[in-house]
């Protein structure tokens, strides 16, 4: 269960998030989107760690821990995984070498044994074949060269292997043609599990008709402005995020705090 | 200091852990040079008559000359009369005939710097040269080697066993006169490997040199001379440190590569010399001339060199390539940290018909460092077909160093083609963020990703030097932000 309670973030002195409140129980999968601007990346970054955002007010308690307290590769090994918007290229470093450093990281901290060259290769082909990667993107250096598509089936990839109890995954959708979004999706979809909760940043709809989430928050200027369930994101397709300015203002439903 | 650079500093800080120093009693001729210095030194090793002759020359060549003040370098003037140009361990008198006559200091010295000279060379299958300040200490599986007719020793042996090969290639590749630095050590060059490959042999295992530097005030001056022969091949690895010390200590050697029709020469430098500390005290000099001639058709000559020590390197392996059809590489991967400074690159001097030469530069500057590559492309007119291709990296880690590139490219004949490729880049916050969300430490993620910047220069280094240069690359950075 992750509590943020009150989140204010800024970049280079500017305010980014405003008192952000959400909850989001064991299992749960929401939805938070919203316009250009309004936070949803920032938001990624804060709770993944990145120390270029400044969280000046508020709090994040994650199954009693405090999750603001911890660098972000400990935040990574306790289990929360960031499918990055934008996958960062490493040249020279092979993604298989990569994908077995973070797995080894992972399983060394969960008292698990670490993966041989061995072990691991069959692990990972089992994983690639479901998200339908060739082997070869074994080979090359981690990200370098691969489509817009290649690189999100990767994260989806990476988080299959690291079997996160709190996937964040940043605009997943974002530059994929409708086929690639399904794979993707699909991916996403094998990995619910009552264990595991996912915070599904989305500018679109169109990814909800895939991975369908428990609740739906819609962000705007820093925070939640309004909170509902799956037709949310149906009334926000067919209005507009402008349709959200003139609603009168409505409790951020089960996510808010009273 | 930015937050992006935490990890990177957290991880930079670490010790040189090379930079012991050995007590031993040692047998020292006076500081300064002068005519009877080199006659002392020449005295010392029994030299010959010509050998004597050729170093005096060399002197007298040297007091005309002026130092190269072209390098993007910069520090105090030398001074010459400073200097200790012979130190050798006290314990050896003509040359142990085998390790079991090795003052065992000596080998205990070698072992702590993780190249035993006793079983573990065995199972390594290298064979090893062990130079200590001037002198060779010990050479293994001399004997092995010899019945293939491969001679591997000490050049102060090779003058007296092989004066005929000696006389016949010493200065042929870098005449006394080539540069000042190169004048010098053909003055007082005390000791060093020598390497003779003859016709059609394949060398069975890698060869390697292990240069210590030990006493204080000294200079190592080492000469090193690798004749492969028609259609032989031999790969040869050289390692070096230093002790840590406040004052700078000069190292001028000499290289010198001769490959004739067919043959094959690799050579691989892993250079760990003492840096310097942090704010800049101390740390070798590193003036060396190293350079190799395809002299024979369809030869190849290649250099690798992991470039981690040294307060000054100023060093520029090159290659004539004389010989028609014949290859030169230079592969490279230069580091400089804290204070260091490195002016380092290549010369590929294309003479022959259809003569190929590839240059790949990997520079690395980090904390206050600055990183100079430095390359020449030269075709002349007879040299149709001519083909050259440079790339030339740059990572710059942190915002307090300096990465340049002089690239110098001379063509006389119109087939010729070369071609140059650059890029500069910075370990990004975005890659280190990357890695460490998916809970890879700070300090994995920074020598992951250069570790993936040199990778293609270290896939050249012989398997378990690679490995070796990976590591010794890790412990280089610590400290590079802050």
């Amino acid at each position: 269960m992750i509590k943020i309670h009150n989140l204010h973030a800024t970049v280079d002195g500017k305010a980014i998030l405003n008192g952000l409140d959400l909850e989001v129980a064991d299992g749960e999968v929401h939805a938070i989107m919203g316009p250009n601007g309004s936070g949803k990346s920032t938001l990624a970054q804060v709770l993944a760690g990145r120390e270029t955002f400044e969280v000046t007010e508020g709090s994040v308690d994650w199954d009693g821990t405090d999750l603001l307290a911890l660098p972000a590769e400990e935040r990574a090994r306790a289990g929360l995984f960031l499918a990055f918007q934008y996958p960062v290229e490493i040249p020279g470093v092979s993604n298989a070498y990569f994908l077995k450093a973070a797995v080894n990281a992972i399983r060394r901290h969960r008292g698990l044994p670490e993966y041989d060259a061995m072990d691991f290769l069959a692990r990972v082909k089992t994983e690639m074949k479901a998200v339908d990667m060739k082997e070869e993107f074994l080979y090359r250096s981690v990200n370098e060269g691969f489509s817009g598509g290649e690189k999100k089936r990767n994260e989806v990839l990476q988080m299959a292997l690291l079997e996160p109890k709190l996937a964040v995954l940043d605009e997943t959708d974002s530059g994929l043609d409708i086929d690639a979004l399904k794979v993707v999706a699909e991916g996403v979809n094998r990995l619910r599990s009552p264990e595991r909760s996912m915070i599904v940043i989305t500018h679109y709809q169109r990814l909800l008709d895939y991975i369908v989430p428990d609740k739906v928050h819609v962000l705007s200027q820093g925070r939640i402005v309004r909170s509902g369930g799956r037709e949310l994101a149906l009334e926000l397709e067919e209005h507009g995020y402008g349709w959200i300015e003139t609603q009168p203002a409505a409790p951020a439903a089960q996510g808010g705090r009273p | 200091m930015s937050t992006a650079t935490r990890p990177i500093d957290a991880f930079l800080e670490q010790e040189y852990t090379a930079g012991f120093v050995t007590e031993m009693e040692s047998d020292t001729v006076p500081k300064g040079l002068s005519e009877d210095i080199i006659r002392m030194i020449s005295a010392r090793k029994n030299e010959p008559e010509f050998m004597l002759e050729w170093r005096l020359a060399a002197y007298r060549r040297w007091l005309t000359m002026r130092p190269p003040t072209w390098a993007h370098l910069r520090f105090d003037p030398i001074d010459f009369q400073d200097i200790v140009y012979y130190s050798a361990p006290k314990s050896k008198k003509d040359g142990p005939q085998s390790l079991d006559e090795v003052d065992p200091e000596l080998l205990r010295t070698f072992d702590k710097l993780g190249v035993p000279l006793h079983e573990r060379a065995r199972l390594a299958g290298v064979a090893v040269d062990a130079v200590f300040d001037s002198v060779s200490v010990a050479t293994t599986f001399k004997k092995e080697l010899g019945e293939h007719g491969i001679i591997f020793c000490a050049f102060s042996e090779a003058v007296h066993n092989h004066p005929e090969l000696v006389r016949k290639y010493l200065g042929t590749v870098v005449p006394p006169g080539d540069n000042y630095y190169a004048a010098l050590n053909s003055a007082v060059f005390s000791d060093g490997s020598f390497v003779f490959v003859p016709k059609g042999v394949k060398c069975p295992m890698e060869l390697s040199t292990y240069f210590r530097i030990n006493a204080r005030d000294t200079g190592q001056f080492e000469r090193t001379l690798i004749i492969a022969e028609e259609g032989a091949s031999v790969s040869y690895l050289e390692g070096c440190t230093a002790p840590m010390r406040d004052e700078n200590q000069l190292h001028a050697a000499v290289v010198e590569l001769i490959a004739l029709d067919d043959a094959k020469i690799k050579y691989s430098t892993v250079q760990n010399w003492y840096p310097g500390d942090k704010d800049g005290i101390g740390g070798i000099y590193n003036f060396v001339t190293k350079r190799g001639d395809c002299r024979g058709a369809r030869s190849h000559i290649s250099w690798t060199q992991v470039e981690t020590g040294s307060a000054i390197t100023w060093k520029y392996p090159s290659v004539i390539l004389r010989g028609d059809d014949s290859v030169g590489d230079f592969h490279s991967v230069a580091l400089s940290n804290h204070r260091q400074q490195a002016d380092t690159g290549t010369k590929m001097i294309h003479m022959g018909r259809n003569t190929k030469s590839t240059i790949l530069s990997k520079g690395i500057s980090a904390g206050r460092g600055s990183n100079t590559f430095r390359g020449l492309v030269k075709v002349t007119p007879r040299a149709e077909g001519a083909r050259n291709y440079t790339q030339c990296d740059s990572l710059l880690i942190g915002d307090r160093c300096a990465a340049h590139t002089f690239p110098t490219i001379e063509v006389r004949h119109p087939s010729a083609r070369v071609e140059h490729e650059a890029t500069t880049s910075r370990i990004g916050e975005d890659q280190l963020f990357y890695a460490m969300q998916r809970g890879i430490s700070a300090e994995d993620a920074v020598s992951m990703i250069v570790n993936g910047f040199c990778r293609e220069v270290f896939k050249e280094l012989p398997m378990e030097f690679a490995v070796e240069a990976q590591k010794l690359l890790g412990v280089s950075l610590e400290g590079s932000v802050g």
